[in-house]
């Protein structure tokens, strides 16, 4: 069987079946390039630019509050750490202040790397004394320039932490430290029986610390709802070195205020996070996949209100990709397949099922699908046999990303927008930019968020202004969000009052000042610059 | 002319399987099942060969337990005519196999019967041969390219050996086995699933095809291979030569 899989794998060309790519952002307001001559994996039809946010870096000046760092420091932090986790070597440190898409590159000298969250307290309670600007990263994949220093901010990454502490078979809690690669703790849980809550192309890198951090959501969230509702407890670390042991198992627990939140989805900005509880759930073995045709943007609408009513508990996944992107995919990527005989049709729906009796979903699929092909909601389909074929449906949906980077420049929005009106963006972009740009559109129908794309053969600063702040107001009219699921980070730092009032903002840099009052985590990020101020 | 195909219920070739703890098989409770990856291509080649007019029709045919229905549904979602399930409880052996496909062959007389070359759970590679030298049938296995001829009755079928490929000529009817590089099988289409339903599956049992199952094999068990060592990282020459002397014993 062996001989048979590597055969196979070589043949088919097929990608990891979780190869899933998160979606690149690109929102240059002023977009220099500079070509490097190092090898640039995934790029390599796009002459290998790295984007440099020489916007961030002639905007933003690096605050004079902070301190810079001295020989005294590192010796410090050797005595705490030990040698081999203070890195000043260049070449990992040229990894570590770049992030994942390569749009942004800071300057630190300095990478830690604590092994306990006792190690945390230490290293952040002497930066805090001395002043000492520090970004908390994990698996660097990041999408808005959140993980890597601006300046020369101190790199504390958490990788190291990567215990798995306990497990719960029984209530199916999870709790380990923040390093652990989400990839890992699916394996790890795969023998006990459970998955992750949240799933995303990021897997192999991304850390459970930055997931939390981050709030992320990825694929699963229609199914199994954000972090907010399944992480159980947290352990971070204050700017002052506090630990704040919040790490409870407990699916109830109503004593006060529920201070975790904070931490989920801020980015960094208000602690370290250190470890995690989550709740997983069991594992279910019947997966099923469709892959459907619909004839305009209204059918999809109506086909989401009738799955979540006829699919009821076993609809793990509704995703919507229009016309160009299946064309762009099938275009750019190797060894993918329009899985429906050759048509015309406008919009592509996937919709996966999770259960746990395989007949029973196969059946409830099969007739909610012929009934709506009958209800005229659908013009034609497949259904997955086997999960190969599975595999390649969501290589479609999941490699229009890097299909649009191969494709040439692009230009990236991720918005959360009313069901109803999030496909008239797209056509107001597409008749905006007429034949200059391609728009395309797709994402997570089922959570209403849009991905919008706009692709062109390079990046153009009069296409650009057609597009900002265009994109953002539309955007705001709606109360939408301008950043669904990739945060603010350093891309979006200026833009939260496009989808929070000022009153809001305002208290939530109350509260930075209140925990980071020397504003030494991850600064000039999250929140605009000229609402944080450091005395 | 009618084409008989085999498919067979297996473990999804994607899932990570588990030796079960008392070691008299693999865990398959629970997991997801599928139609043999071989098995597909043999049914879409046949599909083919009828879409290409060479064919009347297409029976598949599974057996096994109560669930190989599923299995059948599939093919004829793919496009399969009809379906025959042979209802059969306890484990089944490529000899068994083999005698019960030459009882359906005597009673549905099909001019080709195609079969995966193995399946993924056993690696037996021996039903398609059993079956055509128990009919006296010649055989193409691990069959890269099948050509028909309709008029003068002849199969071309270029074989994967290890020393590249093999063109054999034969008389029909013949016995194929189908490897991977064969074809790229079909996805099963709302249009066609709709018409599945009323497609037939018929029912036998070994009795009824005067076949005696029995167990020539007995497994005695079945374990993992051993796992692999973590590598090690050595810090120097010296330490090197000290664990390929004292603990490899290499050298």
């Amino acid at each position: 069987m062996q001989k048979w899989r590597a055969t196979r794998r070589l043949l088919l060309n097929s990608y990891s079946s979780k190869s899933r790519f998160d979606h690149p952002r690109s929102n240059p307001i002023s977009d220099h390039s500079t070509t490097i001559s190092r090898s640039s994996s995934g790029f390599e039809s796009w002459t290998g630019r790295i984007h440099y946010r020489h916007f961030a870096t002639a905007m933003i000046q690096r605050n004079p509050a902070f301190s810079t760092l001295n020989s005294d420091d590192i010796n410090y932090f050797k005595g705490i750490l030990g040698d081999k986790n203070v890195i000043e070597d260049e070449d990992t440190l040229l990894f570590a202040n770049t992030d994942w898409m390569r749009k942004y590159k800071g300057s630190s000298k300095l990478l830690l790397q604590p092994r306990t969250t006792q190690e945390v307290t230490e290293v952040l309670k002497y930066c805090n004394s001395r002043r000492l600007a520090v970004v908390p990263q994990g698996g660097n994949t990041g999408l808005v320039g959140g993980s890597v220093p601006v300046f020369d901010e101190v790199i504390i990454n958490v990788g190291s932490m990567k215990q798995v502490i306990s497990f719960d078979k029984v209530s199916g809690v999870l709790v380990c430290e923040a390093g652990c690669i989400l990839e890992n703790l699916v394996s790890f849980l795969d023998n006990q029986g459970f998955i992750m809550p949240l799933d995303l192309g990021a897997k192999g890198s991304c850390q459970i610390g930055g997931n939390v951090s981050t709030n992320a959501g990825g694929l699963r969230l229609v199914r199994y709802g954000s972090l907010h509702g399944t992480v159980l407890g947290i352990e971070a670390v204050l700017a002052n070195g506090d630990v704040l042991d919040m790490l409870g198992t407990l699916r109830k627990d109503n004593t006060g205020y529920d201070l975790k939140h904070l931490f989920i989805g801020s980015e960094g900005s208000l602690g370290i996070v250190t470890k995690v509880s989550i709740l997983t759930p069991p594992k279910l073995s019947s997966v099923n996949l469709a892959f459907l045709a619909c004839k305009d943007y209204s059918s999809c609408q109506k086909l989401l209100f009738e799955a979540k009513r006829r699919l009821g508990e076993i609809l793990s996944a509704f995703e919507f990709l229009d016309n160009e992107s299946l064309n762009l995919a099938l275009n750019h990527l190797e060894g993918v397949r329009n899985p429906l005989p050759p048509a015309m049709h406008n919009f592509y729906v996937l919709i996966e099922t999770t259960g746990s009796d395989e007949s029973y979903d196969k059946e409830k699929l099969e007739a909610f699908l012929l009934r709506s092909m009958e209800g005229g909601l659908i013009s034609d389909g497949v259904i997955a046999q086997d999960i190969n074929q599975a595999s390649s449906f969501w290589r479609i949906r999941e490699g229009v990303p890097e299909a649009l980077m191969k494709a040439g420049a692009v230009y990236k929005y991720d918005l959360s927008l009313p069901v109803e009106t999030m496909y008239n963006l797209v056509e107001e972009m597409r008749t905006k930019l007429g034949n200059s740009a391609k728009v395309i559109g797709y994402g997570h129908l089922g959570d209403g968020n849009l991905h919008l794309n706009i692709s062109t053969p390079q990046y153009d600063d009069v296409i650009l202004a057609q597009i900002e702040p265009f994109v953002y107001e539309w955007t705001s009219k709606q109360r939408g969000s301008i950043s669904a699921e990739h945060g603010l980070g350093l891309m979006k730092a200026n833009k939260i009052f496009y989808s929070k009032s000022h009153e809001t903002v305002q208290l939530m840099a109350s509260i930075k000042k209140l925990m980071d009052p020397n504003g030494i985590l991850n600064p000039y990020k999250v929140l605009p610059h000229s609402i944080v101020s450091y005395s | 002319m009618k084409i008989m195909v085999a498919v067979k219920r297996v473990i999804d070739y994607a899932v990570k399987i588990r030796v079960k703890p008392d070691k008299t098989g693999v865990e398959s409770q629970n997991v997801k099942m599928s139609m043999n990856p071989f098995c597909e291509i043999a049914l879409e080649e046949a599909l083919r060969i009828k879409e290409g007019g060479m064919a009347s029709e297409v029976v598949a045919v599974s057996m096994g337990p109560a669930h190989c229905v599923d299995t059948l549904r599939t093919g004829l979602a793919m496009g399969a005519d009809r379906a025959i399930h042979v209802d059969a409880t306890g484990p089944l052996y490529p000899l068994s196999v083999a005698k019960l496909f030459k009882a359906l062959v005597e009673l549905e007389k099909p001019a080709l019967l195609i079969l995966g070359k193995q399946a993924i759970d056993d690696d037996c590679n021996q039903t398609g041969q059993m079956v055509a030298g128990l009919l006296g049938w010649p055989q193409g296995t691990f069959a890269s390219k099948v050509v028909l001829d309709k008029e003068k009755q002849l199969a071309t079928v270029d074989r994967e050996v290890d020393g590249g490929l093999e063109t054999l000529c034969m008389d029909l009817p013949a016995v194929i086995t189908t490897d991977l590089r064969l074809n790229q099988p079909r996805y099963a289409t709302l249009p066609n699933i709709m018409k599945a339903k009323s497609k037939v599956i018929k029912k036998y049992t070994p009795q009824e095809l005067n076949v005696e199952i029995k167990s020539d094999l007995e497994v005695l068990q079945v374990t993992e291979p051993p796992k692999r060592k973590a590598g090690v990282i050595v810090s120097s020459v010296d330490e090197l030569i000290d664990k390929l002397k004292n603990e490899a014993h290499v050298i």
